[in-house]
């Protein structure tokens, strides 16, 4: 069929029964929204920002586990999107990011909001195009879509001049994908993974370590079953929380800089580390050469290159994780393994000793009291959302998140912003939810047009800012490594939130008690309306545990250790 | 037990590397790229297509330990124009380079020393001969000082490396 470039890009974005949008309109992707503008196969949401929309169609990706996608013009609308695309590129989120460019004939003369957008993605997505021919344009988007998807996800970005969109070519939408160059390991080697399985059943204090990989490839279900079988402890990084349920008596808690004292504790003694599809962030492990020192490693991944880029793995093993652990599964009836109940009760006795806790208050409110009020009251019904800084820490540890995708954060990048724009993905996403994005008094300004979108576009956005008057991860890190000199993280001076929220069209609260917390909640639930909780927490709360900088994860700072 | 030692050891290494990649205008980039950005050394660096083919072959040399190594050739072959990377262990290498030598230098020595390294006169000017000599990499390197230290050179151009497996 013959149409224009623009038209092939939504009739494409049909193909991929993509229902939601996210964008920015501007001079060099016109002819695209002009045709946004005559279709109704999806809805399109205007963000107030480009990093918005990106961060949008990640919340949207990260909850639904579908490709998310965005739309920006050529030069300002492009660059501002480069922050949301190398936070999904980090985190291994699957997008398709569109982008105007001024046309052919411009391109390399410095032409009004020209700029080497395919220079500047390259470092932060997965792959990315410019369309020099409209000949090209339905074949590329079929690539971009499985190459997102495929493999480790990630973004994509296209890139199109303006006069591709207003060329007339021909639209045949391939129906696969022809790239021989590309081929992800899906299945792995099944010696090896014979190799491992002896290995646990040598094994006395094996440990499964489980990252935001799991989350990807939907295998949540597979590990607790695993972990179950064989009765083998499991830790989450921040990426992966949820997979196993907060009250699964398996799950020993969150390990990392601000994981718990029996996670930590278990990646220090475990013999046999079980890595399913996590990387050994320097924020998980620690000082890298004590971590699970005593342990062999067991190391799965969907990409190769993950694997030996910092940890030798006695057992590399390279396949789609949900396909790999369902072998594993396969394997056990062949296999006897130990007895592990020893260990599990030992590291269930270091949770008992040292609990995940803070100290309350009768006067005022501690920040991670909301956390635990809000999953006390919503608990499954709600989808959480995170910006970045102390408010997220205790995010991860105190909210009692039960089943995979219900804690999106950027956890590669740590993007203040992201939270809000991220929530309006989820809200788009998941009508039957309830979206709740935490945030601290720093972070929400970053993105705090976005209040907007969500006001225009209808989505029942609760943010609930824990306001410490301070730029309060760092303001931590100011208290404990450079003798309190609070350099420009003081927040005293800060907007009425209520006002601010208000001026917007949404709702205002602004809480200095458990009981008006309590009554804001209800009431921004049951109206269903864009909302913003601004709830006065103590100033000066520290995120505990912690270990510092360059330390082994055994070496914790514990809740204990400041307030005595 | 450490899992690290395996690399803390490990000592530098020179490797060559050949990537078969599809032609296509950002190919260059993304390879160039990945070295930059992951602070990866190239030592040199050759590209041409290959004849008959969508495809072009690059010649990289580089240096590192042995993790680097390793994952220089993963984080390459993750890249999606890439077909097949290589990483050479039994190689005919060769390198080309032209010097030009001013034409007042004792020009006869110059012959001499050119020969014994498979090297020729390639152009004669009023002004300056031009020789060329290929040869293995190592050699091309002694050639290039020994003519440097006695015919003050005008100027030296070196190809970088092109390998292929015996
Ligand atoms: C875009 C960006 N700039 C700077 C930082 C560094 N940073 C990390 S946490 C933090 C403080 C966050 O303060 P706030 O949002 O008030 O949250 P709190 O820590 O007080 O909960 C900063 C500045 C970042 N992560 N992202």
């Amino acid at each position: 069929m013959k149409m224009t470039g623009a038209k092939m890009v939504i009739e494409s974005l049909n193909e991929e029964r993509v229902d939601t949008v996210f964008g920015y309109p501007g001079g060099a992707i016109m002819n695209v929204y002009d045709e946004i503008y005559k279709q109704n196969h999806f809805e399109h949401i205007l963000n107030r920002h480009e990093q918005a929309s990106i961060h949008a169609a990640e919340g949207y990706a990260r909850s639904t586990g579908k490709v998310g996608v965005a739309i920006v013009t050529s030069g300002p609308g492009f660059t501002n999107a480069v922050t949301g695309l190398a936070t999904a590129y980090m985190d291994s989120i699957p997008l398709v990011v569109i982008s105007g460019q001024v046309p052919t004939t411009i391109i390399g003369t410095d032409g009004f909001q020209e700029i080497d957008a395919v220079g500047i993605s390259r470092p932060c997505t997965k792959h990315n195009y410019l369309v020099n021919k409209i000949e090209d344009l339905p074949r590329i988007m079929k690539e971009a879509f499985h190459i997102a998807r495929t493999g480790r996800p990630g973004p994509v970005h296209i890139d199109i001049p303006k006069d591709i969109t207003a060329q007339v070519g021909n639209f045949e939408y391939p129906k696969e994908v022809n790239l021989p160059t590309y081929k992800p390991t899906v299945n792995y080697n099944k010696r090896q993974l014979k190799k491992a399985m002896i290995a646990i059943s040598k094994s006395k204090k094996p440990l499964l370590y489980v990252g935001g990989g799991a989350i990807l490839a939907n295998c949540g279900h597979e590990i607790r079953e695993f972990a179950k079988k064989t009765n083998i402890p499991v830790v989450e990084t921040l990426m992966a929380r949820g997979i196993m349920g907060h009250d699964n008596p398996l799950l020993m808690g969150m390990l990392g800089m601000h994981g718990e004292f029996a996670a930590n504790m278990a990646a220090y003694e475990t013999d046999l580390l079980i890595s399913l599809g996590a990387r050994f962030d320097d924020r998980v492990t620690g000082r890298l050469d004590e971590f699970a020192s005593k342990a062999k490693v067991i190391h799965v991944d969907v990409d190769p290159a993950s694997i030996e880029k910092l940890v030798k793995a006695n057992y590399p093993i390279v396949g789609d994780l949900k396909v790999t652990v369902e072998g594993m599964l396969e394997s056990l009836k062949d296999i006897e393994f130990n007895d592990f109940s020893n260990w599990v009760a030992l590291l269930k006795e270091y949770r008992e000793k040292e609990p995940l806790r803070y100290i309350d208050s009768n006067t005022v409110i501690k920040p991670q009291w909301p956390i635990e009020r809000v999953g006390e009251i919503l608990g499954n019904k709600a989808i959480i959302s995170t910006d970045v800084g102390q408010h997220q820490m205790w995010t991860a540890q105190f909210y009692p998140f039960s089943f995979p995708r219900q804690f999106i954060t950027s956890g590669g990048l740590g993007t203040m912003g992201f939270g809000l724009p991220a929530a309006i993905g989820v809200a788009k996403g998941n009508p039957d939810k309830v979206s709740i994005n935490f945030s601290g008094d720093g972070s929400i300004l970053m993105n705090i047009q976005e209040l907007m979108t969500c006001v225009q576009s209808n989505l029942p956005v609760i943010n609930i800012i824990l306001n410490n008057n301070y730029l309060g991860m760092v303001r931590q890190w100011q208290t404990m490594f450079y003798e309190n000199r609070l350099s420009e993280t003081d927040l005293s001076i800060q907007p009425d939130f209520k006002m601010l929220v208000e001026s917007f069209g949404g709702l205002g609260y602004r809480v200095t008690t458990k009981e008006e917390f309590d009554a804001a909640l209800k009431d921004a639930v049951e109206k269903k309306r864009p909302a913003m909780i601004e709830v006065i927490v103590e100033r000066n709360e520290e995120v505990l545990p912690m270990v510092p900088n360059g330390h082994a994860l055994n070496e914790m700072t514990l809740i204990g250790d400041i307030d005595e | 037990m450490n899992n690290f030692n395996h690399y803390y050891d490990s000592e530098t290494i020179r490797q060559v590397i050949s990537v078969i990649v599809i032609n296509e205008h950002n190919a260059l980039s993304r390879i160039v790229g990945l070295f930059s950005a992951r602070g990866y050394n190239i030592d040199s660096l050759t590209v041409a297509p290959i004849t008959g083919s969508e495809y072009s072959r690059m010649t990289i040399v580089t240096t590192g330990d042995k993790r680097v190594i390793d994952q220089i050739v993963k984080q390459l072959n993750k890249l999606i124009p890439v077909l097949k990377v290589n990483e050479h262990k039994n190689v005919i290498e060769k390198e080309t380079v032209l010097i030009k030598i001013p034409i007042n230098q004792p020009i006869s020595d110059v012959e001499v020393i050119a020969r014994a390294y498979n090297g020729h006169i390639q152009n004669v000017t009023d002004d300056a001969i031009v020789i060329s000599a290929t040869d293995e990499p190592h050699r091309i390197a002694n050639f290039t000082n020994i003519m440097n230290n006695r015919f003050n050179p005008l100027e030296i151009v070196k190809s970088g490396v092109v390998a292929m497996e015996r």
